[in-house]
């Protein structure tokens, strides 16, 4: 991680760096969610910065504990210069409408799969993403698991079995996975007998 | 009579132009790992691939988010369940970078014996599975018989052979056995025998290296901005090894080689793992001669480290204190940090969001090989199918950590 990392987006971006802080030695900046990409292409393409390595990217729920929502937290590593930055964009208000930002796949491709979970386990909207669809979860799934409003036991509705007529049975008849979820045909809490 | 082709048409006589689609996995069985491939294929070549994951979902960073940080231990086990030490250790160090704190040195030498013994095994596992798949089914026996030899040193020290659960904030679940050394001093030579013999039985084979070289490229900078890390990276020529850029417990401590490959080719990351097992010995061998025999394992606090056995039964202090700790859980200081260890794979990150409770707000799990499995589309593009298989396995995706 490096400080003069932090100053040198200070210096250039000026107001848009809404606070820095080095907690536990990470420097971490928070920017604005509309130069997202700016930054991001800047933080890449910058000489001095260099950050050519994708690490991570992923979000955080603070339902409840802060106003925009969402957290979308970037990691990011530069192979010359050896060093790290932290960048986080707030989005999204209590009930995650405008939870929109720029995609970061045209700057680096590794951001591609990283942003479909992200959509997939939060429902943030990465415009401008070549192929945003969930990843982990299949497509019926309804919600999105890790946001704090969704229960850990929730049981999902039985999905039906997809009849696509263009599709070949090998497309046909394991997508729906029937027999996966037989067992939960009434909802939960309801009364059974 | 007329000959029969003057009454076809020229179009009705070329072999029909529409790609074919072509549903691969989720088990396959050559390909390990729940993964799946749609591919469109015109003839025998791969045209488009869309690689699906999530079969082997279990929903790892919501059920983090439910216990104490002590409690999340078993599942990141579970994560990259070829090499679990790593992982207990790299989760280990997360926490306690936020706590503040750093375990003993006989602790950190262990930690570094155990993880680079788990490392074997990965690189191993990794080996022998894809030689299987490719049809070459003995050397995958010779690396599984060097496998027991390890996990028989692991089932040793931890009770467990596969998944131990043997990490703990500020320390180990318990010290080393009397035997320790001694075992893997007899052992490990052992598994370098059986790994050479086996490796003898490939690369001597035509066929073996016909299908891994030149298969598969992948260049430096395409490696670098799909975030790969680990073997995969080190085979593109990119030398990032976690222990030797960031180095952290002892591995500063430690003389080993990265071996770097220079196509990025299947070849490169088959070789690169093997040579890695060589130099993962070296570690080895100077983190048990540095290891003192003596010496405390866990650190001494009693906000984080349960209490002896014994005086929790005849003591109340003792008492009370391991009933904290285990239901309440470890007061992890408010803040996030995001932690990096060298695992099997590659870098295996933990972005830790603590609200100051026993209990983590947030876990998130970086799986070094959600990255380089979003990597294989555009690797198997262009290629044909049976080229598939070697390059699949090359990757080393792990279904658990990839799947979270």
């Amino acid at each position: 991680m490096s400080k003069r990392v932090l100053e040198i987006l200070k210096s250039k971006f000026g107001d848009d760096i809404y606070e820095t802080h080095s907690q536990f030695g990470d420097d971490t900046a928070v920017v604005n969610p509309e130069k997202w990409r700016e930054i991001a292409r800047f933080l890449r393409d910058d000489p001095q910065c260099a950050m050519n390595m994708f690490v991570d990217l992923t979000a955080v729920d603070y339902l409840g504990r802060q106003t925009p929502r969402f957290e979308v937290v970037l990691h990011l590593r530069s192979m010359e210069r050896n060093h790290r930055i932290r960048l986080k964009a707030r989005i999204g208000d209590e009930d995650a409408n405008g939870a929109d930002i720029a995609s970061l796949v045209p700057v680096w491709k590794g951001a591609n799969w990283f942003e479909r979970e992200c959509f997939d386990m939060f429902g943030v909207n990465f415009k401008g993403h070549p192929d945003l669809r969930r990843i982990l979860m299949y497509p019926e799934f309804v919600g999105y698991p890790l946001r704090k409003d969704y229960p850990a036991d929730k049981i999902q509705p039985l999905v039906e079995l997809r009849n696509v007529p263009d599709k070949l049975p090998p497309f046909g008849i394991d997508e729906g996975m029937p027999f996966g979820r037989q067992t939960h045909d009434y909802p939960r809490g309801e009364e059974t007998n | 009579m007329e000959p029969l082709d003057r009454d076809l048409e020229e179009g009705l006589l070329e072999l029909p132009s529409e790609p074919m689609m072509l549903n691969m996995g989720p088990s396959h069985p050559a390909m390990h790992g729940t993964v799946r491939i749609v591919l469109e294929l015109s003839g025998e070549m791969i045209q488009k691939a869309d690689v699906q994951i999530g079969y082997l979902h279990r929903g790892f960073e919501k059920m983090c988010e439910r216990g104490t940080w002590t409690q999340i231990f078993p599942y990141v086990d579970r994560c990259n369940y070829v090499s679990p030490m790593l992982n207990n250790v790299g989760f280990a160090l997360a926490v306690e970078k936020m706590l503040g704190v750093t375990v003993p040195e006989r602790c950190q030498y262990y930690r570094v014996a155990l993880g680079e013994l788990a490392r074997i095994c990965d690189h191993m596992i990794c080996s022998g599975a894809m030689c299987m798949e490719l049809g070459a089914f003995t050397p995958f026996l010779y690396f599984a018989r060097a496998r027991e030899i390890i996990w028989d040193i692991f089932e040793e020290e931890t009770g467990a052979r596969v998944t131990h659960s043997f990490g703990r904030v500020g320390g180990m679940a318990s010290p080393p056995t009397k035997h320790f050394k001694d075992m893997i001093r007899a052992g490990v030579p052992r598994v370098l025998q059986l790994i050479n013999e086996g490796e003898k039985m490939l690369l001597k084979n035509r066929i073996f290296l016909d299908r891994l070289e030149g298969v598969g490229v992948m260049s430096k900078e395409d490696a670098l901005a799909l975030g790969w890390t680990g073997v995969v990276l080190r085979a593109s020529g990119v030398p990032y090894d976690v222990r030797r850029a960031h180095p952290y417990m002892v591995y500063d401590r430690m003389e080993f080689d990265v071996p770097v490959g220079t196509t990025g080719d299947n070849y490169d990351r088959f070789m690169c793992r093997q040579e890695e097992i060589r130099q993962t010995w070296r570690i080895i061998e100077q983190a048990l001669d540095q290891m003192p025999d003596e010496g405390p394992i866990n650190i001494e606090d009693p906000r984080i480290i349960l209490p002896p056995k014994q005086d929790v039964y005849t003591t109340i202090e003792a008492t009370i204190q391991h009933f904290k700790i285990v239901m309440e859980g470890i007061k992890v200081p408010a803040g996030e940090c995001y932690s990096y260890t060298e695992a099997g794979n590659g870098e295996l990150g933990f972005y830790l969001v603590s609200d100051g409770s026993g209990t983590p707000y947030r876990v998130r799990i970086r799986p070094p090989c959600f990255a380089t499995t979003q990597g294989l589309e555009q690797l198997i593009t262009g290629l044909m199918i049976p080229d598939v298989v070697p390059t699949f396995g090359s990757l080393n995706m792990i279904g658990g950590e990839c799947d979270h």
